[in-house]
């Protein structure tokens, strides 16, 4: 039974960790994709039209990503948690529910006349499609965000006919986390993409530092870069200040702090010991925790232990919370100083495109770390004072759950190689004129002629 | 209003419109080794528009599984564990390599051909076999795993069926050709397959037999296997007509092979009511909380409408003839 729970653990965290991956960058990138759609529209440069084309095909392949590994998602409370849908379906259920309704089927139709029908349709139908999917994805984390939130945080139910329903629907989806955790996650969306946007067109920019087209992403990345990662800092500051309130035991361990007491220190590193129950190595930082999340340096801060079993493991959230935090803080320094180095039309020196193309997927770190602070620390809570994880999972044995592991990590293995592969010659190859000649790009009737013929 | 019949509706409406729609596109993802290199171009443009939101109804019959019948959807997806997995990874590979394939060049473009084919099938074949499962209850055994693994042939063989006659609507000339002849040995290979799964149906579950061969109810439920060999019958004409170098006529065979799934399609649904899992749970046993339905049924009713206006709007957009090229 506890192989089979840890098995199931393993294998639902695999695949939303894999999935995630490719949603925190198509939400925001269908964004770019409109801004770019637009910039063609109004200026008729062919330079932001073999932007958008090229972007237009990272965006396909990233899309098709995320709905291939999110319908795996939907068989996934089923599969390894359903008692998970008999105690809070009558929740979780029409929230999932409305996702689809709202947001899939708008994304995934309108897609295709983004992709395919610009020929097609007239230019203002053309634009609206972009603009409908970029809120489609947005829409759609709306959603899943809010039953996230509830997770963590739930609010709006109550007990009846052996289940836990809604009682207050509104209540149940602007619960208290969600505010925080939506504009978080959407901005965390924001940053992914703006890297990826920034850090490829450097790549570009390194072989070929004539690219037009490269030339303006990496500009419009590090601007939207510089502009969201201020925003996200303070964010997450009041992210975190609400997550004290309530969730202690989740930011007892985040901060490392063992034991109850005043004026606790900010450990800014350390190796947290489970057996010990103490931190080895620590270096602190004496009233800091105090300080940053009670803005009182005598204030009393509750410590792991005082939650007794009802916590989650230490290590993963405090390694977790400080390398999101360190990248946002790199992030901040990068964006800034690319922002004053490309200043005017200044082109980007040659070590600052080397800095943005190592950069290109620090989005991608943080977001994880992030979700592994969230998710981690609401154990061993399934639904916080509502369901334990333990209690939840199906009937499942080790041998299959072991036998769909090892089939999904083989998958995931060969998509993700395949698609970084594809990614990055992509973007190295770029969208220079002799690839791409704008004049024949426009899906031209030749090749209407051509497929006849 | 009894909203567990509603929701009964909505969930048979949203398989059935995915059978039909994913149906056709798997079934050219199958097709595909038969075809030339400029061929696959263009069949893989005939489907390039759709195949997400077509698997979309997937994700909403599911989903409606999940929010209005949750026990049934622990039970179902519990006890077709492996299956739905295979199916997923099919599922995975074919999308993927949908995309890439178009990026690609050389062995590469051939490695992706061939996983979009293989996950075509492989989505295709396990679809079926859950399907198998599903009819006979999860009765392990091996003659009831025999009869889901026919059933998986079977699926395979209406997918292809589908397939062939999107590419008879979709293209000319010689791909075309070679469509009506691919419909004409898919409509065979389902003739074939039908005609076993539906001797067999009855001799694995008792309910089902009873349900069918009770007369004198029996006589009006052969209008649906009738009705069938008529859609079957009307589907090999067109194609005859066809290939005498009729027109017009690029539509029909595509409506006849979803008229054939849909009889089908009801003659299951006949079988399976008023069931969720069969002989287990019924939809009312398996039914959500009142509150869960009633905040569903308000979504879907409003939300519904306007779904099926955009998609149909897409349609629009995309009629005619495909064509080879589809990125610029
Ligand atoms: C913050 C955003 C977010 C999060 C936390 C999740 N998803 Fe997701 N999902 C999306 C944002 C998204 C998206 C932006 O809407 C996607 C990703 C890329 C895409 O193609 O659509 C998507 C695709 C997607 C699809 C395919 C949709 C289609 O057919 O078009 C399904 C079925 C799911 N997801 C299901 C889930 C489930 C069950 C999740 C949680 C357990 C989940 N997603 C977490
Ligand atoms: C999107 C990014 C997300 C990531 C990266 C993520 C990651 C994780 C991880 C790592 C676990 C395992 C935790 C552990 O076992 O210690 C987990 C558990 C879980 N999460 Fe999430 N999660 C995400 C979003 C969501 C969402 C949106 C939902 C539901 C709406 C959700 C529902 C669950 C459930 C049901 C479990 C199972 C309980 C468990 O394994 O502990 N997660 N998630
Ligand atoms: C630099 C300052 C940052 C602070 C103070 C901060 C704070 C936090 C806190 C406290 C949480 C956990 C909330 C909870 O579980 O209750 C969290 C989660 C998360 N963080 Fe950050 N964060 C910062 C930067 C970033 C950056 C740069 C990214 C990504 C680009 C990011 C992405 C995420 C994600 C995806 C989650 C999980 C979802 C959520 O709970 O919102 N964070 N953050």
């Amino acid at each position: 039974m506890e192989d089979a729970l840890l098995l199931a653990r393993a294998q639902f965290g695999l695949n939303i960790g894999f999935h995630i991956m490719f949603p925190t960058l198509t939400i925001a990138l269908a964004w770019y994709l409109l801004g770019f759609r637009i910039a063609y529209q109004r200026t008729g440069d062919a330079a932001w039209l073999a932007t958008f084309k090229l972007w237009l095909k990272v965006f396909a392949l990233t899309f098709a990503m995320g709905v291939v590994t999110g319908v795996t998602m939907s068989f996934q409370f089923g599969t390894n948690w359903p008692r998970y849908m008999t105690t809070v379906g009558a929740i979780a259920g029409p929230l999932l529910s409305y996702e689809v309704l709202t947001a899939f089927f708008l994304e995934a139709t309108f897609l295709g006349i983004m992709l395919f029908g610009m020929s097609r349709v007239p230019n203002w139908v053309h634009i609206a499609s972009c603009a409908v999917v970029a809120f489609g994805t947005t829409v759609s984390a709306f959603w899943i965000l809010a039953l996230n939130s509830w997770m963590h945080t739930p609010a709006g139910h109550v007990f009846a006919d052996g289940q836990w329903i809604a009682a207050d629907w509104l209540a149940v989806i602007f619960n208290p986390s969600f505010p925080y955790r939506l504009a978080h996650m959407l901005i965390a969306s924001g940053l992914t993409a703006s890297f990826v946007v920034a850090g490829l067109s450097a790549w570009r920019l390194l072989w070929a530092p004539f690219d037009t087209s490269a030339g303006k992403t990496l500009r419009a990345g590090l601007m939207v870069a510089a502009a969201l990662v201020p925003v996200q800092i303070f964010v997450g500051d009041q992210h975190g200040l609400n997550t004290l309130e309530h969730q202690p035991a989740k930011i007892a361990a985040i901060e490392a702090l063992w034991q109850t007491e005043r004026g606790a220190p900010l450990v800014l590193f350390a190796i947290p010991n489970e057996v010990t129950k103490r931190n080895d190595y620590s270096i602190e930082l004496p009233y800091g925790a105090s300080l940053i999340l009670k803005h009182d340096q005598r204030a009393e801060i509750r410590g792991i232990e005082s939650f007794g079993e009802d916590r989650p493991a230490v290590a993963p959230l405090f390694f977790g919370f400080r390398i999101m935090v360190g990248i946002g803080v790199a992030m901040l320094l990068v964006s800034w100083v690319g922002t004053w180095a490309t200043r005017g039309k200044r082109a980007a020196p040659r070590w600052m495109l080397w800095v943005l193309a190592a950069f290109t997927f620090s989005g991608w770190v943080a977001t994880l770390a992030g979700w592994i602070v969230t998710e981690v620390g609401r154990q061993p809570w399934l639904v916080t004072g509502v369901l334990r994880t333990k209690d939840a999972v199906g009937q499942a044995t080790g041998a299959q759950l072991g036998a769909s592991l090892t089939g999904y990590i083989l998958t995931y293995a060969t998509l993700f190689i395949a698609y970084m592969i594809v990614l990055t010659h992509m973007a190295g190859k770029g969208s220079t004129p002799d690839d791409d000649p704008p004049a024949a790009s426009g899906e031209a009737a030749v090749t209407v002629a051509r497929a006849a013929g | 209003m009894d909203l567990a019949i509603v929701f009964m509706f909505l969930m048979g409406a949203s398989i059935l419109a995915y059978v039909l729609l994913d149906g056709y596109d798997l079934g050219v993802g199958m097709l595909m080794p038969a075809a030339t290199d400029d061929e696959q171009s263009i069949m893989v443009a005939s489907i390039g528009p759709f195949w997400d939101a077509n698997e979309t109804w997937l994700v909403l019959g599911i989903g409606i599984l999940l929010a209005a019948f949750p026990r049934a959807h622990g039970v179902v997806l519990g006890a077709l564990y492996l299956p739905v997995v295979a199916m997923l990874v099919g599922l995975m590979l074919r999308g993927v390599a949908f995309e890439l394939r178009v990026k690609a060049q050389g062995w590469h473009r051939e490695l992706w051909n061939w996983l979009f084919w293989a996950g075509s099938f492989i989505a295709s074949f396990f679809q079926g076999v859950m399907l198998g499962r599903y009819i006979t209850g999860f009765e392990p055994g091996f003659f009831y795993w025999v009869f889901a693994l026919l059933v998986g042939a079977s699926l395979c063989g209406g997918y292809v069926l589908l397939g062939a006659t999107w590419l008879i609507l979709k293209t000319e000339g010689d791909l075309q050709k070679k469509a009506v002849a691919w419909t004409r040995w898919g409509l065979l290979w389902v003739g074939l397959g039908v005609a076993l799964v539906s001797l067999a149906t009855p001799l694995v579950s008792e309910t089902v037999r009873y349900k069918w061969f009770d007369f004198p109810r029996t006589l009006w439920l052969m209008f649906l296997p009738l009705a069938s060999i008529g859609a079957g019958w009307w589907l090999w004409r067109s194609t005859s007509a066809l290939k005498r170098g009729a027109k017009d006529l690029d539509a029909r065979p595509f409506g006849a092979a979803a008229l054939i799934f849909t009889i089908a399609f009801l003659g299951l649904a006949y079988s399976i009511y008023p069931y969720v899992v069969i002989d287990r749970l019924t939809i009312w046993d398996a039914a959500a909380h009142p509150s869960a339905l009633k905040a569903l049924f308000i979504g879907s009713v409003v939300v519904l409408p306007f779904i099926v206006a955009y998609t149909i709007l897409s349609y629009r957009v995309f009629r005619g003839k495909a064509r080879a090229k589809l990125y610029d």
